[in-house]
């Protein structure tokens, strides 16, 4: 097979790479390197808007003397560059610090089971025929009425191939593939202009929503926050839409995070085994799902991922290190370099629309801006929109408002888990139902 | 320094090493202006960037990369043909320019004529290399001063980390009519972050900065020192600070940074992408008022030194300053060559992208608004029960509803004319085309930022520069939790 063939010739050049370290002295050495190639076509009003064709390599060397490390990287992957970026990293290695927590992981929990993880689906598509499923994404949102201008429609597919090794032995490549479509259209009211969109993500092609199905959401998502008002500032229960509620979750890994926590920039500090969320709350990862967007059987260096409850029965279970991080901390690496792979929530057994009946008045919430989150506080505040619930019906779109409060206040308060999961991120999670929150309006 | 030296610097990092010729841009542009092409340039360019970063006291991480290749688009009509490729090589351009033109195969033949920029580039920055102008030894040994030195300053700090980078970049933009461009940016940037602790209660601060300059930039006027005292004082504000009250009120911001209002709730909707298309909600409102007539804001991408200046766009056109808001009425949008040709205009030099490997769009380059007669103190003694925001971390801009949100690093109350309490978790939430029309006040202290500012824009970051004076805004929406 070909991509055999070319992850052959790459670990080749990651070998190179670290005999080159140890040439120039380094005690220990780690090399990376990936190759993309990939083609993305944007239509807006049914004709072309751009064709992009991509093709990208990158090499990045990290070297240890002793307990020293500094690191370079390079887009040319010459023979000749490789010398130099080993050169590079050795030479500023010469002026970093002793670092006692430095170094390679362990060797005895390195990945030596390399599972085929059915990453890798390459879809031979011609930049025609993206044109053309494009064209019928966006048609598809454009024929409901009411949608007055379109920011267009996108098909994207990306094909990479990673290859990983360092000093103790450990060398590793694999093929994966990334395709989309999205489709983002506009709609008019009384001078006032909203736009929403839709997409759809996977490693197989066969897999993604259907165009027109993904015109359609666009659309419908659009229409209907036509006539959004400011709401009255006040305290009221929340329903984070499956679409915005993973950017929960993604608060609670940053906060468990190694690096957050020897830097003591995290408000879960001294939190294992603490009672973060309601006992129904369930929190688990599984790297090893076929065909996944976030699988792996490595983390970032090499260590073999596992399944993992992180929260069980509303508990927290582990934080997420790498080797540095669990150096520092006194603790084991649990795999986590690099973040986590296929995270779930475990939903409960009410619906969307029973879970608006179980919030009966309150504000739904479809889409979250800026950044207002303290990690060290956990204090929340960002800017939302969606509709506000009354008796457990939608009544009318809303925006220009904040939703307020403290992460660890809202953990303790979450109410209810949806069954509508959304499957397209590393976070696969329902609707969530907070208690209440304080809403910031006119 | 003359634009031919710029040239030459640039042709001598980017063709002397791959081997090639002038000649050879020709050729490739040949085989990619023809039919129904419009318009297409070829962007060549070499970035060598560092990092240094002190954490706990020790030089933790350093690193180092290269990264070079060139981009080759083709334009015809509305549509962009667009490959790059990390090889400067003439076979794979050659190739690169047939894909790209393919684009225009549809299309009918309408070429038209492209105006020649006749402006010359101004001087901003040197062809300095920050990478070579300390030593890696003394590198390591300011940022090692700098911590001793924070630590110094207050018995609460927990903790200091300390990040400097460093970026030269050569630039090669080979047009349409046969011109070659070349620039040599250099860029740094130093950042300061501290976390304090006072029984049991932890807070951060952050502080940095930076200019088209090498790292001499830090060390002149102490400025790396300035950035530690902020960031501990921005860290203990914070630990004496409540939770910020909830609702509409009169909003004071503070000058400098908090022009990040302006970038986002403004500048985003007016650039010519977003008009052209009929999606900002600024669109087709040139002439008419957006804000009271104490605001004049302009884009100014010639600033000597500053971060987001430009000698020439990453297009090859000269920047300039354009105004894009004039005594409260909509002037002019900002342009790159795509969205000029489309909407019957001239570029004004805002065609910028993240790197060879990314197209062009309109983008920001300095961003601001002019000083008005009010002194600041006189702004504050006019509010009775409002909201003072001094600085800011980061926004958020819908282009399309003219939503804008974004968050206070610190603020206080307003109570009776006088700054009193410090809040936390202020994120304040407005309408772009709406929130500069309650302008009541504006000060006669503008400031332009540290020069820190990282604008993303469909994936694209690039560096740029926000500032504005004190401003008084009659009623904008502050998102704390005291209901």
């Amino acid at each position: 097979m070909q991509t055999q063939e070319e992850i052959k010739q790459l670990e080749a050049i990651i070998q190179e790479s670290l005999a080159e370290a140890k040439k120039q002295g380094a005690t220990s050495a780690i090399a990376g390197l990936s190759v993309d190639t990939g083609l993305s076509v944007n239509v807006r009003l049914g004709e072309v808007d751009t064709i992009e064709h991509h093709t990208s390599q990158g090499l990045g060397v990290t070297v240890y003397f002793g307990q020293k490390k500094a690191s370079a990287s390079s887009t040319d992957l010459s023979l000749k560059s490789i010398k130099e970026t080993v050169s590079a990293a050795c030479s500023i290695a010469r002026y970093t610090s002793e670092d006692k927590y430095a170094g390679l992981p362990d060797a005895d929990r390195l990945a030596v089971e390399f599972k085929d993880l059915d990453l890798y689906h390459p879809w031979q598509l011609e930049a025609d025929a993206a044109v053309d499923l494009a064209v019928s994404c966006e048609d598809s949102a454009r024929k409901f009425e009411g949608i007055s201008n379109s920011e267009g429609a996108s098909v994207d597919t990306f094909s990479g191939l990673h290859i990983f090794g360092n000093s103790l032995g450990f060398l590793h490549g694999y093929a994966s593939t990334r395709h989309s479509i999205s489709c983002s259209v506009l709609a008019e009211q009384n001078g006032n202009m909203e736009r929403d969109y839709w997409y759809s993500v996977v490693r197989n092609q066969k897999e993604l929503e259907s165009a027109e199905q993904i015109g359609k959401k666009a659309a419908e998502r659009t229409l209907r926050r036509l006539g959004a008002q400011q709401l009255s500032t006040r305290k009221a229960p929340v329903l984070y839409a499956a679409e915005v509620a993973g950017g929960l979750i993604g608060s609670l890994l940053g906060a468990i995070s190694g690096s957050s926590l020897y830097r003591k920039s995290s408000f879960l500090l001294d939190s294992l085994e603490s009672q973060l969320f309601p006992e129904f709350m369930h929190i688990y990862e599984q790297p090893h799902l076929l065909g996944a967007l976030g699988s792996a059987m490595y983390d970032a260096e090499g260590i073999a991922t596992q399944a993992h409850d992180i929260i069980k029965d509303g508990v927290l279970k582990t934080y997420l290190l790498s080797s540095y991080a669990a150096r520092k901390l006194g603790m084991e690496s649990t795999g986590h370099a690099g973040g986590v792979h296929n995270l779930s929530v475990k939903s409960g057994d009410q619906d969307f629309t029973q879970l608006l009946r179980t919030m009966n008045t309150g504000l739904l919430v479809t889409e979250l801006m800026g950044q207002g989150i303290n990690p060290i506080t956990g204090d929340y505040s960002r800017g939302a929109s969606g509709f506000w619930v009354e008796n457990g019906v939608i009544q009318y779109p809303v925006e220009e408002i904040t939703i307020a409060g403290n992460l660890k206040d809202m953990f303790q308060h979450i109410v209810a888990i949806g069954n509508d999961v959304d499957y397209r991120g590393n976070v696969r999670i329902g609707s969530v139902l907070i208690e209440e929150m304080a809403i910031a309006g006119e | 320094m003359p634009e031919n030296t710029r040239l030459q610097l640039a042709k001598q990092a980017l063709l002397l090493p791959t081997a090639l010729q002038e000649s050879d841009i020709h050729r490739v542009m040949d085989q990619l202006i023809t039919g129904a092409v419009d318009d297409g340039d070829i962007y060549f360019q070499s970035s060598h960037f560092e990092s240094w970063l002190l954490e706990d006291g020790i030089i933790k991480e350093g690193s180092h990369s290269i990264e070079q290749g060139a981009g080759v688009r083709a334009l015809s009509g509305e549509k962009t043909g667009f490959a790059y490729s990390d090889k400067i090589e003439l076979d794979v351009l050659l190739a690169a320019a047939k894909n790209v033109r393919a684009i225009a195969r549809q299309g009918q033949n309408r070429k038209v004529a492209i105006a020649k920029n006749s402006a010359t580039a101004k001087n901003l920055y040197k062809p300095l290399n920050p990478l070579k102008s300390l030593q890696d030894q003394e590198k390591v040994d300011f940022l090692r001063r700098i911590d001793v030195a924070t630590r110094q300053l207050d018995t609460r700090i927990e903790q200091v980390i300390i990040g400097m980078v460093g970026v030269q970049e050569h630039i090669l933009i080979a047009n349409a009519d046969g011109s070659l461009v070349g620039d040599v940016r250099p860029l740094v940037r130093m950042n300061v972050s501290v976390i304090v602790e006072e029984d049991g209660q932890r807070e951060q601060g952050n502080m940095g900065g930076g200019a088209r300059s090498d790292y001499s930039y830090f060390l002149d006027e102490d400025k790396a020192m300035s950035y530690a005292r902020e960031a501990v004082r921005l860290a203990l504000v914070n630990l004496e600070a409540v939770p910020a009250p909830a609702g509409t009120m009169t909003v004071v911001l503070g000058a400098g940074w908090p022009g990040i209002l302006l970038h986002e709730a403004i500048g985003h909707g007016l650039e010519g992408d977003f008009n052209r298309k009929g999606t900002s909600a600024f669109s087709d409102r040139i002439g008419e008022r957006v804000a009271s007539p104490l605001c004049t804001i302009v884009d100014d991408g010639t600033l000597e030194g500053r971060r987001g200046s430009l000698s020439v766009d990453d297009e090859g056109t000269v920047t300039q300053c354009t105004t894009l808001i004039e005594n409260g009425i909509l002037k002019s949008y900002m342009q790159d060559k795509l969205n000029a040709r489309l909407m019957g205009t001239q570029s004004t030099g805002n065609g910028r992208r993240e790197s060879y490997a990314h197209t062009p769009m309109p983008r920001m380059t300095n961003t601001y608004m002019l000083a008005g007669e009010s002194e600041p103190e006189e702004i504050i003694a006019s509010v009775k029960n409002g909201l003072y925001a001094k600085n800011f971390s980061g926004g958020q801009v819908d282009i399309t509803s003219g939503k804008f949100v974004f968050s206070a690093s610190e603020a206080y109350l307003i109570e009776d004319g006088k700054i009193t309490q410090a809040v936390k978790g202020a994120t304040l939430i407005g309408n772009g085309p709406e929130v500069l029309t309650h302008v009541s006040m504006v000060g006669n202290d503008l400031e332009l930022d540290s020069g820190v500012g990282t604008c993303g824009k469909e994936g694209q970051s690039v560096p740029v520069g926000v500032g504005q004076p004190t401003l008084k805004i009659d009623s904008l929406t502050v998102g704390g939790t005291q209901v």
